[in-house]
């Protein structure tokens, strides 16, 4: 993750109007619009209320109404979609390495027995010591067990979006571990205690004055200066010895090699080398459908993960932690937390092929409008629409709403994940089982009613000479009309063109002449 | 050759002349065409918000309409789509795979069946950028899309290149969905119309005169949301520019 790109405020406090001396802003007869006052506040995610559906449309709309936000996560994520594009086209065999990866991912998550217990044979003959969890609490306890045995206080990790499913950095904090994120972006989320609105770019939603505000508030630095060398100093300077002095490391995993019994961490800012060898403790967390059977297969990955996910060749680091280092200790909890359960959906268990490379996030219309964090949930964007109700299918099934399903996350996907259509497959599962609004439900009735019925659905045309020239309820379905807020409505013409048809064909349908 | 003129529920509402233009363009090829006067809809918005059940009924009505013909043409992507793609709610008997098999979005058959290569009527001396409904790009493949590594096509364009006097202009984010998305645009309103007004932006920014596209759905958003801000853009569909409308 890197600020550096992040676009600068257009209308920053202090900057001055049209044409007015910059002396003469507040004087007199300088008659300028005046800029915001500060910079524009960052707007949050989606409002928590327990176990209620997440209303996505209503954070979006907040992050929608502060345009510096949306304009610099926009363009932010498009450039990368972009790049992405760039790398595509360096590769020849590009289409045929997606298709190669997705079906390296068909044959592991099909042999997930075999090739976990060959990972654990290997890693065990490395010297790691193997556990198993079936799920978050399970894992956060066998985690905090282990520090706990070592007396470890402090912990520096790097990013893993597991970890952020388990809920591990609250958990490990409760038992009084103080938990410390390495790679900047994280390090900035957990220092605002906000989740990582996207996958590979955690604050990417954030302006470089949020951070400024950020690291005011917790590392004490001027609040006015958004300097990204400046900001970036202030934090290693704080971060730095926290690392130095950290008692133990922890990792993700983006890949687990089953035939060398190693995991292999993908970063830009080296930051997982410098978690996992810091200490004499290294804790991996890895899920059980990140195994791959072999280097080769590794190789197509590697060549996918960063063009997909920042339009990058690889990333700057590609670790590989075979075995302890001598006289420190390693080890990997390999956890499942729902995923044989997604294993067993027949609609949905390719998504357990996802790499997390966020290709379809920085594709989505809707995502970079919104905002990952308006999603309120660990995984946001397209493959979050699609995860997410597998974890609650209550609390998260208004998400595969809030896409047009126009198919271009399933485009960029490197492992062919046919997002879209599971989006389809989920809103006739979610309505099958009365998880989707009673009123839209009705509404949908109706209108199905109606359109199967001609007489009916001519009835409930607009008429042109009628008072109300309003779209028709069957196009509409409610009586607060959403479509004005942002739109004009179409006109309504003088005829249908069914009644021109029929005025100028006649029912027999010829030409009149 | 017996075509089943397919008009979807908002042509038929808001958008007549497209209709119109589909019809007398197919006329034009000499088709023998044929409007069921008893359809509605295909089915799209109930299907779109989850509720197969809900639209089973309407897709046995398409099916009953529509079954006798040889091919089954509609000038919008978006429903043909639904028609050939997901077409599900119904009992897959032979007449439902046929009908599926033989629904045609306009441009495709324009082009892939009846292999046109002159509209020696249309001409269109204007700056025009073209807008690719999603499904009909994603779906139905009409043209090859930004995000995959193919050859370039395009049926619209292979089309739109023989209309005399028409200057195609491009956007800067081709493939990008307006957001429309069907009952998206209502029960997603706000992100809904933010996407129209961005893509509404980018077509005025490429100095277009008009938007052409083989779907209405997405161009009255646009339209609405282009004339919310403001922009002088014009919108018209290709079924019109191909049969001759002159501005």
């Amino acid at each position: 993750m890197s600020i550096e790109n992040q676009a600068a405020p257009t209308t920053p406090a202090g900057r001055t109007g049209d044409g007015a001396p910059a002396n003469l802003t507040h004087g007199a007869g300088a008659s300028v619009t005046m800029p915001p006052r500060g910079p524009e506040p960052q707007p949050r995610g989606a409002i928590i209320r327990g176990n209620h559906p997440i209303d996505q449309q209503e954070a979006a709309r907040r992050f929608m109404a502060a345009p510096q936000h949306l304009a610099m996560h926009d363009q932010r994520l498009w450039d990368l979609r972009q790049k992405r594009d760039k790398q595509k086209d360096t590769i020849e065999e590009w289409e045929d390495l997606r298709q190669l990866a997705s079906d390296i991912k068909t044959h592991t998550l099909t042999h997930l027995d075999t090739y976990l217990e060959q990972f654990e044979r290997n890693a065990k003959a490395n010297g790691v010591i193997v556990h198993w969890a079936k799920d978050a609490d399970e894992h956060n306890r066998i985690a905090v067990d282990i520090l706990k045995s070592k007396n470890a206080k402090r912990l520096i990790k790097s990013k893993s979006m597991l970890t952020e499913e388990c809920g591990f950095r609250e958990y490990a904090g409760d038992q009084g571990i103080d938990v410390v994120e390495t790679d900047l972006g994280e390090r900035i989320q957990q220092l605002d205690d906000e989740a990582p609105s996207h996958v590979v770019v955690p604050a990417v939603h954030k302006l470089r004055t949020d951070v400024a505000e950020v690291f005011a508030r917790t590392l004490g630095s001027d609040p006015n200066d958004s300097d990204v060398s400046y900001l970036t100093e202030q934090q290693r300077e704080h971060t730095r010895p926290l690392i130095l002095t950290a008692d133990a490391g922890m990792t993700g995993c983006n890949f687990a090699v089953a035939e060398t019994g190693s995991v292999v961490v993908c970063t830009n800012e080296g930051n997982a080398d410098l978690s996992a060898n810091t200490t004499g403790l290294h804790i991996v967390s890895m899920g059980i459908e990140k195994i791959i059977p072999n280097l080769n297969s590794l190789a197509v990955f590697v060549r996918m993960l960063s063009r997909s996910a920042l339009g990058s060749p690889i990333t700057q680091y590609t670790s590989h932690f075979r075995g302890p280092r001598r006289g420190a200790e390693m080890h990997i909890i390999i956890v499942d937390n729902g995923r044989t359960d997604r294993l067993g959906l027949e609609k949905f268990w390719t998504s357990l092929k996802c790499i997390r490379c966020g290709a379809c996030m920085n594709t989505c219309p809707v995502f970079r409008r919104s905002g990952g964090l308006s999603y309120g949930a660990t995984y946001a964007g397209p493959i979050g629409l699609i995860i997410d109700p597998t974890f609650n299918r209550h609390k998260y099934s208004t998400l595969p709403f809030s896409s047009t399903m126009n198919g271009s996350c399933t485009n960029v996907c490197p492992v062919k994940i046919n997002i879209h259509e599971q989006i389809a497959d989920w809103r006739q599962v979610l309505a099958e089982n009365h998880e989707i609004p009673a009123f839209k439900k009705s509404m949908m009735k109706a209108a199905g009613a109606l359109l199967a019925s001609p007489r009916l659905y001519r009835a409930s045309l607009p008429m042109a000479d009628s008072a109300l020239r309003h779209i028709p309820r069957f196009m509409l379905y409610n009586r607060m009309n959403t479509w004005t807020r942002g739109r004009e409505m179409p006109s309504v013409p003088k005829e249908t063109f069914h009644q021109w048809f029929k005025r100028t064909r006649g029912k027999d349908g010829k030409k009149k002449s | 050759m017996r075509v089943g003129l397919f008009v979807p529920c908002y042509v038929d509402a808001f958008h007549p002349e497209v209709g119109q233009a589909t019809l007398e363009l197919l006329e034009r090829f000499g088709c023998d065409v044929d409007y069921p006067f008893d359809q509605t809809c295909c089915g799209q918005p109930m299907t779109n918000t989850g509720c197969h059940k809900e639209s089973k009924a309407t897709e046995e009505l398409f099916v009953r309409n529509f079954k006798d013909f040889d091919y089954i043409v509609g000038p919008s992507g978006s429903c043909v789509n639904h028609v050939r793609n997901n077409f599900d709610a119904v009992e897959q008997t032979d007449e439902v795979k046929h009908v599926r098999e033989h629904t045609y979005e306009l441009v495709e058959f324009l082009h892939d069946v009846l292999k046109v290569d002159a509209f020696p009527w249309a001409e269109f001396p204007h700056k025009v950028t073209l807008h690719n409904n999603c499904n009909a790009l994603r779906g139905l493949n009409i043209a090859s899309m930004t995000e995959l590594r193919e050859k370039k096509f395009s049926k619209p364009r292979d089309l739109l290149s023989k209309v005399k006097g028409l200057e195609l202009v491009d956007i800067t984010r081709p493939d990008e969905c307006c957001g429309f998305g069907g009952t998206f645009s209502v029960f997603e309103e706000a992100t809904s119309a933010r996407m129209g007004q961005d893509k509404a932006r980018d077509q005025a920014k490429s100095g277009a005169e008009y938007v052409t596209s083989s779907d209405s759905s997405c161009m009255m958003h646009q339209e609405g949301c282009a004339r919310r801000l403001g922009l002088p853009t014009k919108y018209i569909h290709i079924a019109q520019i191909l049969n001759g409308a002159r501005a």
